[in-house]
């Protein structure tokens, strides 16, 4: 299992920050997760063996994070707010907008394996709701029009 | 630290600082209930159970996790601290299935226990339960996923207390989920400490899922018969169409010197005596072909071909074989009838480990050998050779506990990276047979630094790790020495004489088989009698037993080149597969008249002339003593008819041999016997026995066939077994003094085979265990024991 180069130095500098070596998980599984897409059987393994833990153990904490997953995803995920104020402002009337449009349900991924769709939490953008994330981007103040001028974007730049 | 004193419900208590105020209240007999706290496991304040009312703190306190306090006022069992347990109640049984009267925790749930106590009767769920199908993990391990109540005990147990880690939780909130470690199926050593730990019907075992209710049984605790580290199992039994059955084995009532640990082999391998190879009638060779038979014919074959051999060729043409897993009583009782009936001291068993070097290491020097309690408090441990998680894994277990809870320091030197490695301070890998080497180093021989510190071993430690390892060694205080059957004879006595310039050194050493050590301190040996005492001069022998053979005899490699040089006219193996386990051929045996007691028609009972169906150690009562030297009871606890116990055996030879039985077995006579009143010419002999007995306030036996009998003997004559009998037969373990035996010699160290046992093998027995072997056939990466 090989890593970039980018990756192997923030893993070195993350082990430094915590008395003890299991304590740098979760921000390597995640560092991993958005190098390889998702957290394979291998990038288990491999990060197992690095923190002196138990495979099981990192399943453990991979299943408790919802924003961590086994299973590889669209490389656009999609992640539409419909917690209380994104609710109010049109927040779900959005998610099935995104369901229709896109063709999936909540965590699918399209056949191209472009996008995928999750239905998540507040993501801290109540002021500008109904937002949405496209893996680390914000997109605010969304309308129907608004969101699939926003896909259309992403598809062109993803299929280029 | 001072004790601190504190008032639980009204009663003024004192515990020591740093207590749990859970603990606290148990000791003075107010139960405050719980499911997560386990006591030697880490805290996890998951369940909110224990919730009390501490005066002054705000909110309800877990007293799993809290601390005492000076001053504390403590309330356990106010309405508050009720109505907050009634509804923690109700929301477990939220989703809990109410399948309790199919249910194998049925009858002994702490759910049942809670739901009954705080009458959680009424739920405000309208919801449908969460169902999921049950799922198998292994042969052993069944999980049925509702029915937990996330205590997390299993997975705590399997991590911290067997260090294996096999079990996780997945998920998170009401979806969480106890997991195994291979997805659907567990690869772990399958000891079924979290099936046992489960405080509901969670998990449970292949072995005794839904065979029985637990009231449905009699409970009886005798000692496992597996390895030699003597657990207490406590053994469910029914009756059944063959006899007694055994259904459950357990610790739950952590009795014994494992308290609740047992391994597989404890806890699920008692089932190799309803395989259907058992044998449950005499067999005797008749035209080439051993054809069943009634036991006074068996009996009467054996004791007229013995009685002839004996007179016609003398004893010396007679060979015993005893056995490793037969009770101290039944070992003392064989060597006594080789030596006194047959004439002979052509007598020996498997040997796994050296005790005579050990015996005759420690002459005369008392308070040298540690307990099996004592690994669990040690300040630190040595271990030389062995690999305990295989071959004891109690020793394994007290151990690790001992490293987690109590920080001893472990120093391991060892031919392979064993798994204990884990927990040791130190490590020093040496090349295979190398261990006593290391001892040499260890007592200050340099000169062998060189070959230890050997570049080419891989993980090896250089030269300045050895000496400091050996510095940090020789430092510590009151540790316990662990040592396998690497070392022998003059090994032993050096490692004896590197831990007497240490202060408060103690040793263990390590033999396979549940009570080799017994059979050792029995006298199965061709030069030594119980209590390590040479043949020649044998005084006390002399004294008790009669006329004695004092010619050294011969050992089992040699008795089987007397075989074969057609001088051994007659083989008497009791309990023991010389054939099967030290790879004689069994043509050898040919020419000699074989008779053999035993469970199964192994190799050796195959080519035998006589076989006689054997009861096992769970079929019949007396003591053994394990590898530590501590002395248990055994108890009968199951029974299959048409077997009998090894010692009825040998008693019946005697007889149908036509020796006097009273001189064998010391039964009856006490009422009439001289108590050593009378003097003068006319007087008779005291009766010593009848003595001994009347001083001990023991009654006289009543049948030749009681080992309780003999037991009185044992403890009479057989030096450091004098132990309390009330405590013995109250199920305590009592630590035997070795010191106080005879001077015995060096043996052959070519005559120690040691079993090399696993945690899912166990010898001849264990291939007759439907359990043992299932957990094999599902372990396909691990390789098949050769050859048995």
């Amino acid at each position: 299992m090989r890593f970039s180069e980018e990756f192997e130095t923030r893993f070195a500098d993350m082990l430094t920050h915590y008395p003890t070596k299991r304590s740098a998980l979760v921000p390597t599984l995640l560092y991993a997760q958005d190098e390889i897409g998702s957290l394979s059987d291998e990038v288990i393994q491999e990060l197992a063996q690095r923190l002196e833990l138990t495979e099981l153990e990192v399943r453990n904490v991979i299943s408790y994070y919802s924003m961590l997953t086994t299973k590889p995803r669209g490389k656009y995920n999609v992640q539409v707010c419909t917690n209380i104020a994104c609710m109010l402002r049109g927040g779900e009337e959005l998610l099935d907008h995104c369901k229709k449009k896109l063709g999936i349900g909540h965590q699918g991924t399209t056949q191209d394996g472009l996008f995928s769709l999750e239905e998540v939490e507040c993501i801290g953008a109540c002021s500008w709701a109904p937002a949405a994330q496209v893996n680390y981007d914000f997109h605010e103040n969304l309308t129907n029009t608004k969101m699939d001028q926003i896909l259309d974007n992403y598809k062109k730049k993803g299929t280029q | 630290m001072a004790d601190v004193n504190l008032i639980v419900d009204g009663k003024k208590i004192t515990a020591p600082a740093g207590a749990l105020l859970i603990e606290a209240c148990k000791n003075v007999g107010i139960e405050v209930p719980s499911f997560c706290y386990y006591p030697g496991l880490s805290l996890q304040g998951a369940c909110r159970m224990c919730v009390v009312k501490v005066e002054k703190m705000p909110k309800l306190q877990t007293a799993c996790t809290t601390t005492v306090t000076e001053g504390m006022i403590v309330a356990t069992d106010s309405d508050e601290v009720r109505q907050a347990r009634k509804a923690m109640v109700e929301l477990l049984l939220g989703n809990h299935p109410l399948d309790c009267p199919v249910c194998d925790a049925g009858g002994e749930c702490e759910l049942q226990d809670m739901a009954f106590s705080y009458g959680a009767a009424e739920s405000k769920f309208m919801e449908a339960k969460n169902h999921k199908e049950e799922q198998q993990w292994s042969p052993v391990v069944y999980f049925d996923r509702p029915r937990c109540i996330l205590c997390y005990r299993c997975v705590r147990v399997c991590g911290e207390g067997m260090d294996v880690w096999a079990l996780g939780v997945q998920n998170r909130g009401v979806s969480s989920i106890i997991a195994p470690n291979q997805e659907d199926h567990l690869d772990c050593e399958e000891c079924g400490m979290c099936i046992d730990i489960c405080p509901v019907g969670a998990l449970t075992s292949g072995a005794y899922r839904y065979k029985t209710r637990p009231w449905e049984m009699n409970h009886v605790s005798t000692i496992c018969t597996h390895c030699g580290d003597g657990c207490k199992t406590t053994l469910g039994v029914r009756q059944c169409d063959t006899g007694t059955e055994i259904v459950r084995g357990d610790n739950r009532d952590k009795s014994g010197i494992n308290n609740d640990f047992l391994c597989i082999k404890g806890r699920y391998a008692f089932d190799f005596a309803y395989h259907k190879e058992r044998l449950t009638q005499p067999l005797i060779r008749k035209n080439g072909k051993l054809t069943p038979a009634t036991w006074e014919e068996a009996f009467e074959r054996i004791g007229k071909r013995f009685r002839e051999v004996r007179d016609q060729d003398g004893g010396g043409a007679i060979g015993v074989i005893g056995s490793n897993r037969t009770t101290n009583e039944e070992n003392y009782l064989l060597s006594k009838f080789a030596r006194v009936v047959l004439k002979t001291n052509n007598v020996d068993h498997h040997r796994t480990a050296d005790y005579p070097a050990l015996a005759a290491a420690l002459h005369g020097k008392p308070g040298k050998t540690a307990s099996m309690r004592d690994v669990l408090t040690a300040p630190a441990i040595l271990l030389i050779g062995n690999d305990p998680t295989n071959q004891h894994p109690l020793l394994a277990w007290q151990i690790r506990t001992n490293v987690r809870l109590r920080r001893a320091k472990l120093y391991v030197i060892n031919s392979a990276p064993i798994k204990l490695r884990r927990q040791a301070a130190g490590f020093g890998l040496v090349p295979a047979g190398a261990e006593a080497k290391a001892v040499a180093f260890l007592a200050g021989d340099d000169s062998l630094l060189d070959s230890l510190a050997d570049s080419k071993i891989a993980d090896g430690l250089t030269r300045d790790a050895w000496i400091a390892l050996r510095e940090t060694i020789r430092a510590e205080q009151n540790m316990v020495i662990a040592f396998g059957s690497e070392l022998r004879a003059q090994d032993i006595e050096k490692l004896a004489g590197f831990a007497s310039t240490l202060t408060g050194a103690k040793l263990i050493c390590l033999g396979d088989y549940s009570n080799s050590r017994g059979a050792s301190e029995m006298g199965i040996y061709p030069d030594l009698l119980p209590g390590y005492e040479p043949v020649t001069p044998a005084d006390k022998f002399q004294k008790e037993w009669g006329n004695l053979p004092t010619e050294k005899g011969l050992s089992l490699l040699e008795m089987m080149d007397a075989a074969k040089a057609g001088t051994l006219k007659a083989l008497y193996v009791v309990g023991s597969n010389p054939v099967g386990r030290l790879g004689i051929d069994p043509f050898v045996l040919s020419k000699s008249f074989v008779v053999v007691q035993d469970m199964f028609l192994t190799e050796t009972a195959n080519i035998a002339d006589v076989v006689l169906p054997a009861a096992n150690a769970y079929e019949k009562t007396g003591t053994y003593t394990n590898t530590c030297g501590d002395l248990q009871l055994v108890k009968k606890a199951g029974e299959v008819s048409n077997t009998k116990p090894d010692f009825e055996m040998i008693v019946r030879i005697a007889d149908a041999m036509g020796s006097d039985v009273s001189g064998l077995v010391p039964f009856g006579s006490g009422t009439h016997s001289d108590m050593g009143q009378t003097r003068g010419a006319q007087s008779g002999e005291a009766d010593r026995h009848a003595v001994w007995l009347e001083a001990h306030n023991l009654e006289p036996k009543m049948t030749p066939f009681d080992p309780m009998a003999i037991l009185d003997e044992i403890q009479r004559l057989v030096a450091g077994y004098d132990v309390s009998r009330v405590n013995l037969l109250a199920g305590n373990d009592q630590h035997l003094e070795i010191a106080a035996s005879g001077a015995s010699s060096f043996q052959d160290p070519v005559l120690i085979v040691p079993a090399n046992d696993n945690l899912f093998s166990s010898g001849t027995l264990g291939r007759y265990s439907k359990t043992l072997n299932s957990v094999y056939e599902n372990k396909s990466a691990v390789p098949e024991v050769a050859a048995d």
